[in-house]
């Protein structure tokens, strides 16, 4: 199959993704939004590695699936605490980026 | 023998730091450490002397170097001593004198708790003016300039409590600091022209450079005189100078520290001699502070002030006869060393006197003292008589020298010196024979008082923490003080004899300072009848005035004159409104404008800043999503720049 | 390879800071003798590189070299002069003594004002300054150089923002605001400059292609590295402004008297003996060395500011009601002095702008502290509150005096050395300069004479009336420091001959020669 078309579904994903991030208010769903669009890039790296015939994108795949976990346990802990003291996971209830 | 010279300095100096460091151990002690070492350093400069006297007269200069004090490429300062005829006289003059005012000050700060302070500072004055005098190039001498300087600052301003004394000793620091500012562009100036600044090499190729340089290096010379030695512009200090103690005003306001001047251009007579217009300049000093400084000492009341008047006025005798050159130079120095004598008893008589007046400064609240402070009366008396320039004293030696060699300098300028130095005899036959009838004779005003006067706050502060106002009982000081008096009673009466009996004094020195004699238009005679009569004359106005006449225990108002003169002739008044009050606006003005200006500015741009940062900050209004869509935005302009930048 | 003495001189601070902040939060007086501790092994370090270096041997002596960042050229280079030996002598003599000083000064408050004053933070502090100092004197990369100078801004600004005098005239809140406006002031100014001078180091780096300060002045004498007029001059402003802002000169000088006036004494004195000296000695090692033109190019303007620096700051000293704004002020006018004998270009004035540098530490440290301990006895700054001090602690206003006196210049005290040559200096090639900054020493009695007068003599104010005198710690730091005055101002020569031939070769860079006498008399 062209490879290309990978790159298509990627770019599909991704644009899913930020559209969720940017219009969904449950803070769970956002985040599974920004992980929709990390694993978009891994399949873009993916496709890009076999396109070039080399294993740089694989290799950086492995980089982001490492950051996406740690960011999920990051993450995941600031959306619990954040639920425990407010009741609510809207990311619109909490402006607390600001001084 | 060369190497006794740091002794000379190292004995007082030593004094000086274990009085000081010494702290309350040695207050029971330290007036005689003090008083041992300095007269340890007159025994030094006892032996030194017998030295010098033991060699052949052109080979009279001893030289002593310790070390490389900064060396700097082709800057090389060292500390190196140089004794010659005429650092030897002053040697024995300071240590000799200072010797005696020590013993003079166990007896007179006896009560005062700080004693052991004021003995460390007056070691410290010795070994700085030992060090001013035995110094073998300019910038050694400056460090001793102004350590006598400091030493004066410390001692006017020993009662420091008084706003007065404090006020005044920072006036003599900071006149004497614009005259030091004229030793430093002097030195400055040599070091350009012979790249040294060293007596031997200055002095020795004068010849070789213009006669401008050596005449700005003149000025800036006699700035320096004029700040330390009280003369005209720079006269100002040495009034308020007297709220020090009295055997402060003895020594180095009469008779030591304010000839430092004197010294400093006979030192410099080689270029001096090659600088006429320098030495003109010298002269016109000389004259115009010798009738201001007596004609302020005929106005003062305070007993002090007027003596201050009367050695501003000797001093000027000093300085012009070192600005006519070599005819000068050596009658300078005579003048000085016989004022230093009868100058200093006098100061010790006087403090004598306020002593046993419950240190009441006032003359108009004196006399008839003689009754009851015969020694003091027979000493004062003595230094009057040698000061006035009684025939066969000191004095009569020394100024008619300077008279006649003012008339020698020829010309009309000749006439005019001349002139001016005879009605400073007069006048000062005047105002001494006045302070000698206020003091010693006529009724005794001091008896009764009907109120204590609160016109004139006495200098000495024992008197208003005693709370005294009562009827003072003059007594004879003890002989710890009366000791001293009489030794300088003797030397005002012999030394000018002894010094001019086969021109000794001129022997001695002329290797040092060279001689020419003057040859006055009119005879020697002539000359010396002239002073007489003046000194007749301006006696007999005052015993007219003071002595014939009961003395008003209140001052009347006075001429004009009068008047001013008892403001110092409005010197200080000047200063005032000019200096002091133009310095406040300026550093005020100054002070606003670095807060409002320079300081402004980049405050203005800090607030313009955070202004455009205010408007900023309202972007980020802490909504994640609102972020995310910035974050977006942006993303997408970046993807866009760069196609574009492809397609083009 | 040799022991690399001045990595460890550098660094034995920095390990000592990171001791001191370790110290656990109970125990203060630990914390206190450990940072005493190293600062008083840094100073034997300190000494042992003065007898190590050779005054007649190598320009740069001690050296140490190795690769850092490679793709930049960037190494990690250390190497003294005897100018930096001179400084590095000061830094290590100082911070003792100021440590001793400070001693009480970030004691937490035990009752009220409940207000977190770690005592660690405050020790630790001052040692990490120290490191970096010593470092920016050592380093001959400019690179490295330019991360110190920056660097070291960080703890100061935690010193000055910190930690203010214990008890303020106008209460702790006006205080504190005050402080920090002072210490952001501090930071502002310094980082504006900071920024520009790498702005100047990045050009550098594009025209020289290395760091290195030995090659790039090595390639510049001897033609190897052509450098256009324009560029040189720009690169040469950019170092000069931020040297500058560091020193201060006028008219950049305005955040000193702020930061001077807020932090504690012992800050004050970090801030002025020996943070200041970075601007100054930077001058002389980096503008002169690397842009001899530009430097010949800009010197009459640089002078004419020193001389306004001279006069202004002493005038303003007068006008000041602040006992430590107007040694703050004193300072601007010595540092014009320092700054007009560097670029007096004259052998004179470089020898005499360095033992200024010395001296103004020594001096105004001695001044400062005793202000400090009279400060801290009262709690006020105002000069107007205090009166007839002398009566009731004479021993504090005696050292009060020598301070103020060695601040004025008096012969003997070592100031006036440093002064004098560098007016000779100035003189030599410049009479009217030399001539005008001599009002100077006239306005430097004033401000020092009218400050002793007002606080110290006169009738005894209440509310001084019970002041103790000097303690004996008090006493242990002022007195080292008057015996080091005085020795310094009868026998400058150890000092002058570790300096004289670091500035014959930094008057040989800019190709310039002393002025010769009229008349050779010397001879």
């Amino acid at each position: 199959m062209n490879p290309v078309n990978y790159l298509y579904l990627a770019a599909l994903l991704f644009t899913i993704g930020a559209t969720g991030v940017l219009v969904r208010r449950n803070a769970i769903v956002v985040f599974m939004c920004i992980e929709l669009m990390l694993n978009a890039c891994n399949l873009a790296f993916v496709a890009f590695s076999r396109m070039h015939g080399n294993l740089d994108g694989q290799i950086i795949a492995f980089f982001t699936m490492v950051v996406a976990a740690a960011e999920v346990v990051v993450g995941l802990a600031i959306i619990v605490s954040l639920f425990r003291t407010r009741h609510s996971a809207s990311v619109d209830d909490a402006s607390l980026m600001k001084l | 023998m060369e190497n006794l010279i740091a002794l000379l300095i190292a004995a007082p100096l030593l004094g000086a730091a274990v009085l000081l460091v010494g702290g309350r151990r040695l207050d029971a002690v330290g007036h005689w450490i003090g008083t041992l070492l300095a007269a340890a350093s007159f025994v030094v400069g006892l032996v030194l002397f017998a030295g010098l006297l033991g060699r052949g007269t052109e080979d009279r200069t001893l030289t002593q170097h310790l070390f490389s004090w900064i060396p700097v490429a082709g800057f090389q300062a060292d500390v190196t001593f140089r004794l010659d005829q005429l650092s030897m006289t002053f040697v024995l003059l300071i240590t000799g004198v200072g010797s005696l005012i020590h013993l003079y000050s166990v007896g007179y700060m006896e009560h005062d708790e700080r004693r052991r302070r004021f003995f460390g500072y007056l070691n410290l004055f010795l070994a700085a003016m030992l060090l001013l005098v035995l110094a073998d190039n300019y910038l050694l001498l400056y460090v001793g300039w102004e350590g006598v300087g400091l030493a004066s600052y410390l001692l006017i301003g020993f009662w420091q409590h008084k706003p007065s004394a404090a006020t005044a000793a920072k006036k003599a620091f900071l006149v004497n600091r614009v005259g030091d500012m004229g030793l430093s562009i002097a030195i400055m100036l040599m070091f350009t022209t012979f790249g040294t600044f060293a007596f031997g090499p200055v002095l020795g190729h004068v010849g070789d450079t213009s006669e401008g340089r050596l005449t700005a290096i003149g000025l800036m010379l006699l700035l320096a005189a004029c700040g330390k030695s009280a003369q005209v512009p720079l006269q100002s200090w040495l009034g308020d100078a007297m709220e020090g103690p009295t055997p402060v005003s003895a020594l180095i306001h009469a008779a030591t520290m304010v000839t430092a001047g004197v010294y400093l251009i006979v030192r410099s007579g080689a270029l001096f001699n090659a600088a006429p217009d320098a030495q003109l300049a010298v002269t016109v000093v000389g004259a115009v502070t010798l009738l201001f400084g007596a004609i302020v000492g005929c106005a003062k009341d305070d007993i002090k002030k007027a003596l201050a008047g009367s050695t501003m006025s000797q001093i000027g005798y000093m300085v012009l006869a070192a600005g006519l050159g070599p005819v000068g130079y050596v009658f300078a120095i005579m003048h000085l060393v016989t004022h230093g004598f009868f100058k200093a008893g006098l100061f010790l008589g006087a403090g004598s006197v306020m002593h046993a007046m419950n240190d009441e400064v006032d003359m108009r609240k004196y006399g008839g003292l003689r009754k009851y402070m015969p020694v003091t009366f027979v000493t004062f008396g003595l230094g009057y008589l040698a000061i006035i320039g009684f025939p066969g004293l000191s004095g009569f030696f020394s100024k008619d020298k300077i008279i006649e060699a003012a008339f020698a300098k020829g010309g009309t300028e000749g006439w005019i010196l001349g002139g001016a130095a005879l009605l400073g005899a007069a006048i000062t036959a005047f105002y001494m024979t006045r302070v000698m009838l206020m003091t010693f004779f006529g009724e005794e005003r001091w008896r009764n008082r009907p109120t204590p006067s609160p016109a004139e706050p006495s200098v000495e502060p024992a008197a208003e923490e005693r709370g005294e106002h009562a009827e003072p009982h003059p007594h004879e000081s003890p002989k710890v003080m009366t000791i001293p008096m009489i030794v300088l009673a003797v030397g005002s009466v012999f030394g000018g004899a002894f010094f001019s009996l086969g021109d000794r004094f001129l022997h001695w020195l002329e290797p040092v300072t060279g001689h020419q004699e003057g040859h006055p238009p009119v005879s020697a005679w002539t000359v010396t009848a002239a002073t007489l009569v003046c000194l007749v004359l301006g006696a007999g106005l005052a015993w007219a005035q003071y002595g014939r006449r009961p003395v008003p225990a209140v001052a009347p108002r006075g001429s004009l004159l009068t008047r001013a003169a008892r403001r110092d002739l409005l010197q200080d008044d000047f200063n005032h409104v000019v200096l002091v009050r133009g310095g406040e606006h300026l550093t005020r003005t100054l002070v606003y404008l670095d807060h409002s200006l320079v300081d402004g500015v980049v405050n203005g741009t800090a607030a313009s800043v955070g202004g455009l940062s205010g408007r900023l900050r309202r972007l980020q209004n802490g909504f994640a999503r609102s972020y995310a869509v910035s974050m977006f935005g942006g993303a997408a302009v970046l993807v866009a720049a760069t196609l574009l930048m492809r397609a083009v | 390879m040799s022991f690399p003495l001045l990595t460890a001189t550098a660094a034995l601070p920095a390990v000592g800071a990171i001791a001191t902040a370790a110290v656990p939060a109970a125990r203060r007086t630990a914390a206190k003798w450990l940072a005493l501790l190293f600062s008083l092994a840094t100073l034997a370090l300190a000494v042992t590189v003065a007898i190590r270096f050779d005054p007649g041997g190598a320009r740069y002596q001690l050296t140490e070299s190795h690769a850092w960042i490679k793709d930049f050229g960037v190494r990690y280079e250390l190497g003294v002069d005897g100018i930096a030996v001179a400084l590095i002598a000061l830094t290590a003599v100082l911070i003792p003594f100021i440590v001793l000083a400070g001693w009480h000064d970030a004691d937490p408050l035990e009752t009220g004002n409940r207000r977190w004053r770690p005592t660690q933070g405050f020790f630790a502090l001052i040692l990490a300054v120290e490191a970096m100092v010593i470092l920016s004197f050592e380093a001959t990369d400019v690179f490295l150089f330019y991360i110190f100078f920056e660097a070291m801004l960080i703890p100061m600004y935690f010193l000055i923002g910190g930690f203010g005098d214990r008890a303020h005239a106008h209460g702790e809140e006006t205080a504190s605001t005050q402080r920090s406006y002072a210490a952001v002031k501090f930071l502002l100014y310094n980082l504006v400059g900071g920024l520009i001078m790498l702005a100047a180091v990045i050009g550098l780096y594009v025209v020289a292609g290395n760091f290195s300060l030995q090659e790039i002045a090595q390639a510049r004498a001897d033609g190897s590295l052509h450098m256009a007029t324009g560029t040189e001059r720009w690169l040469f402003l950019g170092f000069f402004f931020a040297f500058a802002v560091k020193a201060p000169l006028w008219p950049l000088h305005t955040w000193l008297p702020n930061a001077m006036g807020e932090a504690t004494a012992p800050v004050a004195v970090l801030i002025t003996a020996v943070v200041d000296k970075v601007g100054t000695f930077a001058m002389l090692r980096f503008c002169l060395q690397l842009f001899p033109g530009a430097s010949k190019w800009a010197t009459p303007v640089i002078l004419v500011l020193a001389l306004i620096s001279i006069l202004y700051g002493a005038l303003l000293a007068v006008g000041q009601r602040d006992i430590k704004r107007l040694v703050a002020y004193a300072s601007i006018s010595h540092f014009g002095f320092i700054i007009m004998g560097i670029f007096a270009m004259t052998s004179q004035g470089q020898s005499g702008a360095t033992l200024y540098m010395v001296n103004h530490g020594i001096s105004t440290a001695a001044l400062m502290l005793v202000a400090g301990f009279l400060i801290s006895r009262r709690g006020s700054r105002l000069i107007a509150d205090y009166g007839g001090v002398q009566k009731v602690a004479p021993v504090l206003a005696g050292t009060f005096l020598i301070g103020g006196l060695a601040t004025l210049s008096l012969p003997g005290l070592a100031p006036f050395v440093s002064e004098f040559l560098v007016l000779v200096g100035t003189f030599t090639r410049h009479p009217a300069i030399g001539v005008v900054a001599t009002f100077g020493i006239v306005l430097a009695a004033l401000y020092t004479l009218v400050l002793y007068q007002r606080t110290m003599t006169g009738p005894v104010k209440p509310e001084v009336a019970a002041m103790p005198d000097l303690r004996v710690r008090e006493v242990a730091v002022v007195a080292p420091l008057i015996v080091l005055l005085v020795f310094l101002g009868v026998y400058p020569k150890p000092v002058a001959d570790i300096v004289n031939p670091a500035v014959q070769q930094t008057l040989s860079d800019v190709h310039k020669k002393d002025p010769r006498p009229e008349v050779e008399a010397a001879k």
